[in-house]
């Protein structure tokens, strides 16, 4: 580096403090705003004019008994699916990690297989297993079995229900916490080691927490997935939500209200599941940014707070705490 | 306390170390130096089994590392042992490595929980401690994402700390810094040899090498070529390549 003589001070006219800032028109931002107010109007008046949406029908079954307890079974087909299909994926993603051409081989034919049966197909499989076994023994493999049920008694259609379910949804959950366990840089698990850590350990504390940053954006959309597909297993008779409500406009012959009444609990059922997502995805944040984003609540306290004249409500700035 | 006889390690078809014999005294500081390329950190890294040696041993403190001798056969160990021997020898990354979900705190403390059984009570009490030894108690809290890289590097050095190694093995620790950060991890590493700490240190910085080592290897081409204390290797070499080495990073 030479030495830098003093600078000058910027000379002529551009810097009087009079000058305002004019911000750039957008005409064409205007343009469309107006397209998309104009057909969001004529969607919310169709929606209200028209008779055939019958929202009396539909106010009188929304909530209606057999539909809430429907919903609970779907909620339940879900909830026990995702967990259950996670928790095999846990398992699956590092066997197909594995140095072990065995584990590593059993792990990809499985979610080769169960990527390859469409969810409809496997569950009539489930449904009918007691065509193919009559009854199952638990004992020594290839050995004496020491228990014996029927099938029919162990596999209830709701069980084949949520085994398929599972087993469907394991398959593409391996795969997706695969994308997050090659995601979590290697010198991690080379620290760990160093450290003496424990492999299962290394797995649970350092290299898990770290994946989830990218696991929960796909297993979000797995879950709201899981929720739409629990639609399917009403070819097992089972009275999940959209079961029900062909049930009853098989009844009363109402159609479009019933499938409005699945459409809309399954809309509200998503929201909540976004908004799951938005704090799970902000705890599995830390560390990763040095200052989370503000939550919605803490968002609207801070323009409340600027409102009211107080200054510096809400602080994000904080880092970790709790979640508002 | 360090042993290494006849050390080879090759990548594919290249041969990184051809045939290292060492002796590292406890409560010694050793430097290593060398060109990019010429082993040293592969050397650093089968100090504990982060590299499986090819053919030679490794002792450090009396223990084969990574390997069971029966007669004239070497058992390669279980993972588990492995990772037991590696919890009595620190090493401190180029990258630092620290883990960035955990605080300052928790990467210091989750070690000692993971594998001494501490309770977590006092792994943090012992972590805060080992904090203030490299002057950041006031950043406990802060994730590493936070931290300059200097302070990183320092709390990856408490954190090789916290398990009361027998030995501390440093990989190019200030080679990742802005220079004006060098400083405060060096005066780290002195503080660590002057109160008697096994330190193996691979770096660039000639200067460290002449104050605070005992002994300086130079390495290249996966071989020893000369080492020695500070004064005779660093301002006399014997070797034309550690000459031409030194004249290039001393300018």
């Amino acid at each position: 580096m030479s030495v830098v003589s003093t600078p000058a001070p910027p000379t002529g006219a551009t810097d009087p403090p009079t000058l305002t800032v004019v911000p750039a028109r957008h005409p064409w931002r205007w343009v469309g705003s107006a397209v998309a107010l104009v057909l969001a109007a004529q969607f919310t008046h169709g929606l209200v004019t028209n008779p055939g949406w019958d929202w009396p029908t539909f106010a009188g079954y929304f909530v209606e008994r057999s539909i809430v307890e429907a919903l609970l079974v779907t909620l339940h087909l879900t909830l026990a699916g995702a967990a259950l299909g996670f928790l095999g994926g846990v398992v699956l993603a590092p066997m197909r990690l594995s140095r072990s051409p065995v584990l590593r081989g059993f792990s990809w034919t499985y979610i080769w297989v169960f990527r390859s049966v469409p969810l409809i197909v496997q569950l009539l499989f489930w449904a009918n297993l007691g065509y193919l076994y009559d009854t199952l023994q638990f004992g020594v493999p290839f050995g004496p079995g020491f228990v014996e049920v029927r099938t029919i008694d162990l596999v209830s259609p709701f069980g084949a229900a949520l085994l398929g379910l599972t087993l469907h949804q394991a398959a593409y959950s391996a795969e997706i916490v695969r994308a997050g366990i090659i995601s979590v840089d290697q010198g991690q698990v080379e620290a760990a080691a160093a450290l003496g850590i424990p492999r299962l350990r290394q797995f649970r504390r350092i290299v898990l927490p770290q994946a989830m940053r990218a696991i929960l954006p796909s297993a979000a959309n797995e879950l709201i997935n899981l929720l739409k597909s629990t639609s399917v297993v009403y070819v097992l008779a089972i009275g999940e939500i959209f079961y029900q409500v062909q049930v009853v406009y098989g009844r009363n012959g109402r159609v479009v209200p019933l499938l409005m009444v699945a459409t809309v609990w399954y809309v509200v059922l998503t929201a909540l599941l976004s908004v799951l997502q938005f704090y799970v995805e902000r705890h599995f944040a830390r560390g990763a940014l040095r200052t989370l984003p503000p939550t919605p609540l803490q968002r609207l306290r801070a323009v409340v707070g600027q409102r009211l004249g107080r200054t510096g409500v809400a602080g994000p700035s904080r880092g970790g705490g709790g979640p508002w | 306390m360090v042993r290494l006889r006849g050390v080879h390690k090759t990548f594919g078809t290249h041969e990184v170390l051809r045939g290292i014999d060492l002796d590292l005294p406890a409560g010694s500081v050793t430097v290593i130096l060398g060109p990019s390329g010429s082993g040293k950190s592969t050397l650093l890294r089968t100090i504990n089994h982060l590299e499986k040696v090819d053919r030679g041993t490794v002792v450090v403190d009396g223990q084969l590392i990574g390997y069971r001798q029966v007669g004239d056969r070497l058992y390669e160990l279980g993972e588990r042992l492995i990772l037991r021997q590696r919890a009595d020898i620190g090493f401190v990354f180029q990258n630092f490595n620290l883990f960035p979900h955990l605080t300052a705190l928790e990467n210091v403390a989750e070690a000692p929980v993971a594998t001494r059984r501490l309770t977590r009570a006092q792994a943090r009490e012992r972590a805060l401690a080992l904090l203030d030894r490299v002057g950041l108690a006031d950043r406990a809290g802060a994730y590493p994402r936070q931290l300059s890289g200097g302070q990183q590097q320092r709390v990856a050095i408490a954190r090789a700390l916290a398990l009361e190694p027998k030995l501390i093995l440093f990989d190019e620790p200030t080679s990742a810094l802005d220079p004006e950060l060098v400083g405060e991890v060096l005066d780290v590493l002195r503080d660590l040899a002057r109160a008697g700490t096994t330190m193996v240190v691979v770096t660039h910085e000639i200067g460290f090498a002449r104050e605070a080592a005992d002994t300086v290897v130079f390495l290249d081409a996966g071989r020893v070529v000369e080492q020695g204390p500070p004064g005779a290797v660093l301002d006399h070499p014997a070797h034309e390549r550690t000459r031409a080495f030194l004249s290039k990073v001393l300018t």
